[in-house]
């Protein structure tokens, strides 16, 4: 009885793991399937397609738009990605570290903006951007996308910044180290795995926006590949587009994919365990 | 190596509290010297300052005859060990070593030797390649005690370095502490809040409470001659016993009974113009079964009955506990040092004696038992500002 009972526990979390792997995956392999059928298959309802194709994938990039959106797309997230970690990263260790005048202040405004319905702000960006020259730019982008994705910057990275302990920095000074050499040579290593998480975290929220893309952009100057998708046009005016936008959705994926398991090895977690205490 | 100088050293917070209040202190080059006190009673700030990690507000601090007030820490050529040890948890043993030589700019060769002699020392050569994670807390405490020796620095500043560690181990490294830093004759200041571990390691020991220095003086001076009732209270184990009394015809009204004033006691209380109420201090081993003292030894002291509330036998001595009648000795220093142990919070526990007799003793639990106390070495204090009135110490008696 009792050698079974770890067998049972088992085999429970098994099926309780698989439902929300299903949960979860179903969705995702249902628009992989939709990628690849035929356009007179598209509409019949199997999971797996009857025939494959690859002819959705070829035509959308045949599309001239959806290839230069591919481009402003990870143009646009990259950017925005670098631009707000850096600042992040050091607006989080002040906040986690520093006792200064106006931190509370600075914190609940960033939780403010983080609270800010984002479809409140598209008319009153749409009219400022196109006054000053932004509108259809990759800035006009990133600028909003640095804002929106601050706040998440902030809070993660102080959270893990918190869980650095000071005394390492009082130990690195004491070293010889000078404040800028304890940053680097203690606080960074330590602190990479947040900065990564973070990374993956704005990189997928630039990349997903559609919202700010489609009101604030008009040609294929700075489409991202969410607007350029929206913007498919079937053969006919009567036939949906329905394979090309699948194929493009799928193709949209493989970048956060990519980015998630290149930096999947630097998150380590647990790494700052044996710095204190027993 | 260098001497430390406080001098007049005051730290003041934002909020106007004192952290630090007009500290005065010269360790001698090679010194070792132990500051201790409840929580909050200003001993690290006084260390984080001599280290660099809090600005001194008012006064100057002098390491090897220079001023270093507005010296960084890592200009100051001192190494810290911290509580926590503070290991830098993404570097190997020999990494977290070599980091301060690194910082210096020592050649690679020269790490390398410096690191293998460290951890010869330390009896660390084999776990040279090992991350701190995978390290028992002793190992982690001797890798933070490399780090801080490796470079030769000038003094040693040590932050409760002991206190994470188990009981046994605790001893232990005590004692590993000791011996390498009479190896290393390097200038030491050492944290703890443990009385135990000040008296058996210092060279001298401060006392302080609430941002002031109490006394300084060597362990055994500061035992026999404490400069008022916080330092008598705080130092010794088992704690001084503190009792009422009120002075009469020549002798000490008590709830023990009338004990008698030796010649020395009596001199010391009429130059000090003492207030008639006063509060007698005991040691636990000042008290001895009447019954096995000899004849001429009574005569010195007084003897008092009295029913044993617990009886403990340590096989080498005895520990009698006894129930005070009547009130308890009140002063500031008291509640305080009661507030740090925590035994304010205990029933019972500040209306017990306690006593310690010699093994041969016929004492027994819960029976009436005639103890002799020597008055010899009775200490008298001021209930109010809690000096130690019979203190021989001329510059202690008035602190």
């Amino acid at each position: 009885m009792t050698a079974t009972a770890p067998a049972n526990k088992k085999i429970g979390w098994g099926l309780i793991n698989l439902l929300v792997i299903l949960y979860a995956l179903i969705p995702v392999l249902w628009i992989v399937s939709l990628s690849f059928k035929t356009a007179d298959t598209i509409t019949d309802g199997n999971f797996i397609p009857r025939s494959w194709t690859w002819s959705n994938y070829a035509q959308i990039f045949q599309i001239d738009l959806f290839t230069s959106a591919l481009r402003n797309s990870i143009g646009i997230a990259l950017i925005s990605t670098v631009i707000a970690v850096v600042i992040g990263t050091m607006a989080a260790y002040a906040i986690a570290r520093l006792d200064f005048p106006g931190k509370k202040a600075l914190v609940g405004v960033s939780l403010l903006i983080a609270m800010f319905p984002q479809i409140s702000l598209v008319s009153p960006l749409f009219d400022i951007e196109r006054a000053i020259g932004l509108f259809d730019t990759w800035p006009g982008l990133i600028l909003p996308y640095i804002t929106f994705a601050l706040p998440l910057a902030i809070y993660t990275l102080s959270a893990f910044f918190r869980e650095i302990p000071w005394e390492l920095e009082k130990a690195a000074k004491m070293d010889g180290a000078t404040p800028l050499q304890a940053f680097r040579s203690v606080i960074v290593p330590l602190a990479a795995p947040g900065v990564f998480t973070t990374a993956i975290l704005v990189f997928i929220f630039c990349w997903n926006d559609f919202l700010f893309a489609v009101s604030l952009t008009s040609t294929s100057r700075s489409q991202t590949a969410t607007v350029a998708i929206s913007q498919f046009t079937g053969a006919s005016q009567f036939a949906e587009p329905t394979g090309s936008i699948a194929a493009a959705a799928v193709l949209l994926t493989i970048p956060i994919i990519i980015f998630v398991l290149f930096f999947q090895r630097r998150i380590v977690a647990g790494l700052t365990s044996g710095a204190v205490k027993g | 190596m260098a001497d430390i100088v406080l001098d007049h050293v005051y730290k003041r917070y934002p909020d106007g509290t004192l952290g630090a209040d007009d500290v005065n202190i010269e360790i001698a080059d090679g010194e070792f010297i132990i500051l201790v006190g409840p929580s909050g009673c200003g001993k690290s700030t006084t260390l984080n300052m001599i280290a660099g990690l809090e600005d001194i507000s008012e006064g100057e601090l002098r390491i090897g005859g220079d001023r270093v007030n507005e010296k960084a820490p890592k200009d100051r050529d001192i190494a810290m060990v911290f509580q926590s040890y503070a290991l830098y948890p993404h570097m190997t043993v020999r990494e977290n070593m070599a980091f301060p030589l690194k910082l210096a700019k020592v050649d690679k060769a020269e790490i390398a030797r410096k690191v293998e002699e460290t951890a010869q020392i330390l009896d660390l050569t084999q776990h040279l390649d090992r991350k701190p994670a995978n390290m028992s807390g002793g190992q982690r405490q001797r890798v933070a005690m490399g780090r801080a020796i490796v470079r030769s620095p000038k003094a040693f500043l040590m932050d409760e370095p002991l206190s994470n560690l188990d009981a046994k181990l605790r001893v232990q490294m005590r004692t590993m502490v000791s011996k390498l830093q009479q190896r290393l004759e390097t200038t030491t200041v050492y944290v703890t809040h443990d009385q135990t571990e000040a008296m058996t390691l210092g060279d001298r020991i401060v006392v302080m409470k609430s941002g002031v220095v109490q006394q300084i003086g060597s362990p055994q001076h500061l035992y026999d001659e404490p400069a008022n009732l916080f330092v008598a209270g705080f130092i010794g184990s088992p704690a001084m016993n503190f009792l009422p009394a009120t002075l009469e015809n020549g002798s000490l009204r008590t709830s023990l009974g009338d004990l008698g004033m030796p010649d020395r006691v009596r001199r010391a209380l009429e130059a000090a113009d003492a207030p008639r109420e006063v509060i007698v201090g005991i040691r636990p081993e000042h008290f001895e079964d009447a019954g096995v003292v000899e004849d001429h030894v009574r005569a010195r002291g007084s003897v008092f009955t009295a029913e044993v509330d617990v009886l403990e036998s340590m096989g080498s001595d005895k520990f009698a506990y006894f129930k005070i009648e009547g009130e308890q000795a009140m002063s500031d220093d008291l509640a305080e040092l009661a507030a740090d142990a925590g035994t304010a919070d205990v029933p019972d526990s500040a209306g017990q004696l306690v006593t310690r007799l010699s093994a041969t003793s016929q004492a027994r639990e819960g029976e009436r038992s005639e103890v002799w106390v020597d008055t010899d070495k009775i200490q008298i204090f001021d209930p109010h500002s809690g000096a130690n009135l019979t203190s021989k110490d001329p510059a202690t008696a008035n602190a």
